[in-house]
């Protein structure tokens, strides 16, 4: 509908070999695609297909072979400020109270930690952790210390949040409620995500778009515009448009080798 | 298990009753003093040592050894601990002449030592130290190297540095190991500064063994061995009590409290410690 939209992240030939002792493997081949500011892309494949490869690179941890990727026109070629990224498991650090948790991007940016509080104290409410900021990680549940490993990767205000599989280790119930927050808190914030999952589901869900890739070489596979109204409830499931895309996807892991959702 | 009266009556009863079957075994038996006393002749040897103010000079000095050997001891190894975990080239050079020196039995040491340093307060200080520095060594190594691989993506990401990675991430995660390391480097400085008292000394309890030794004065040895593991115990408790001052945060300090729901344990047995680098090293 907008044509002129800036490109908050622009992926261009992206590709990623890693070495090993028979020849070398291609994680990432030429993949290319572009995300407008304030979209939320899911990226859907099995096992082995490069998304968590797609991550690091996109976070800034792991350079790329050949390709480049940008964030807001700079090119990302190392760690950098303007990302929050959220990981599969909590990733606390016990020793930090869950506010403290929350500042460590504030730390270790050294920004002003007084005037961060008060985002972070903020943001925690968003999440639904009023009250929690003195509590220490082993006494939160798994779904609460997800949320307080959100509310890390927003506190510095990032340009974008990539989240790596980040309701994988959480129960089939718990993951259903998260998913419905992290909708909440994105309508809120309207963060540019790239949302990394193998559940076509959930993908379907929470994306604007779903990117599905195919294993060995990582591939582009498909991109899926998912128009369904926003805030989704868990009843979209059950609507034939969701169903539609849901088989959709599916079917194109079943032509080229089986998925595991 | 818990301190309620009955196991309290149940423990007292337990101390009462071994100490009499003893009596009764030395006394029916006949046994000479001088192979295995009674413990009332244990006592009466502790009483005589203890108001003469024998024992309470030379536990003093035995004391003052084994402390300065532990803090001169541990704060070496987890500085050499810290220079083998972060830097490659130290680990690369000098780890391999850590390994053969730590495969060495240190008390095989004391007399060299003794010989180097003489009878006083610094050979007994440096033995003590060399023993209790090992336990330090591996505990702050594998701490530090053990820093969870997410953890440090996490601070990459943020675009930390190293020095950053270090003092909020490896410095806190090593701290459990550290402190395990404390607890068996205390007692080993204890055992440093005994064995280089029988070796050669004036003073100090182990000095005071050595002598009663000579004289057949099994009572007095019986008496100050009861000192030294009273001394050891209560060395090891002021250990366990900055361990839960300083580790606030570890779950395994505090089991009296309930995590909110079973999610907390599995992701606190999914984070755990693996117990044996936990437990510390062996002798």
């Amino acid at each position: 509908m907008a044509p002129v939209t800036t490109e908050a992240i622009a992926v261009s030939n992206l590709s990623k070999s890693y070495a090993t002792r028979d020849g070398g493997v291609t994680a990432l081949d030429r993949t290319t695609f572009d995300v407008p500011e304030g979209e939320f892309v899911a990226v859907v494949g099995p096992s082995g297909c490069g998304k968590s490869t797609l991550l690091k690179i996109l976070a800034g941890i792991l350079p790329a072979s050949a390709g480049e990727a940008r964030l807001r026109g700079t090119l990302i070629d190392g760690p950098r400020r303007d990302i929050g990224v959220v990981f599969q498991s909590p990733v606390l650090f016990p020793w930090r109270t869950v506010l403290d948790n929350v500042l460590l991007p504030v730390d270790v940016q050294r920004l002003d930690r007084g005037r961060y509080a008060r985002v972070g104290l903020d943001l925690l409410s968003l999440v639904g952790l009023r009250g929690f900021d003195h509590r220490y990680p082993w006494e939160l549940s798994g779904g609460m210390q997800q949320r307080v490993a959100i509310t890390r990767a927003l506190v510095h205000d990032p340009a974008m949040l990539l989240m790596d599989e980040p309701f994988g280790a959480l129960d089939a119930m718990t993951r259903e409620h998260m998913n419905l927050e992290l909708q909440r808190i994105w309508l809120e914030r309207r963060k540019t995500v790239l949302f990394i999952t193998h559940s076509i589901p959930e993908a379907v869900f929470l994306g604007d778009r779903v990117l599905v890739m195919t294993p060995r070489p990582g591939r582009l596979l498909d991109d899926v515009r998912v128009g369904l109204p926003r805030p989704r409830s868990l009843d979209v499931m059950n609507t034939p448009e969701f169903g539609r895309h849901v088989h959709h996807i599916r079917a194109l892991f079943n032509v080229k080798g089986g998925v595991d959702s | 298990m818990r301190w309620t009266g009955r196991n309290l009556g149940l423990t007292l009863l337990l101390f009462a009753l071994t100490i009499a079957v003893w009596e009764a075994v030395v006394r029916i038996l006949q046994i000479p003093i001088f192979i295995l006393p009674a413990p009332t002749q244990v006592g009466m040897a502790l009483y005589r040592g203890l108001a003469s103010g024998l024992y309470v000079e030379h536990l003093k000095y035995t004391l003052l050894e084994t402390l300065l050997g532990f803090i001169v001891g541990s704060a070496l190894g987890f500085f050499l601990g810290t220079a083998v975990a972060m830097n490659r080239y130290v680990e690369f050079f000098f780890y391999p002449y850590i390994i053969m020196f730590q495969s060495l039995p240190k008390v095989a040491l004391a007399p060299l030592i003794v010989v180097w340093f003489g009878l006083g307060l610094t050979s007994k200080v440096i033995n003590a130290a060399l023993i209790a520095f090992f336990p330090l060594l591996v505990n702050t190594m594998v701490g530090l190297k053990s820093a969870d691989e997410d953890r440090v993506s996490l601070m990459r990401s943020l675009a930390a540095s190293e020095r950053q990675i270090f003092w909020m991430l490896r410095l806190p995660n090593a701290l459990p190991f550290v402190m395990a390391g404390l607890d068996v480097a205390m007692i080993f400085a204890l055992i440093g500064a005994i064995v280089a008292e029988f070796v050669g000394a004036q003073r100090g309890l182990g000095m005071l063994i050595q002598s009663m030794n000579f004289n057949m004065d099994v009572s007095g040895q019986f008496s100050i061995l009861l000192i030294l593991s009273l001394v050891g115990l209560l060395l090891n408790r002021i250990i366990t009590l900055i361990r839960r001052r300083v580790m606030f945060w570890d779950p395994s300090e505090k089991d009296l409290l309930e995590p909110a729901t079973d999610d907390v344990a599995a992701a606190r047995v999914g984070r755990g410690l693996p117990a044996e680098a936990k437990e510390g090293v062996t002798p």
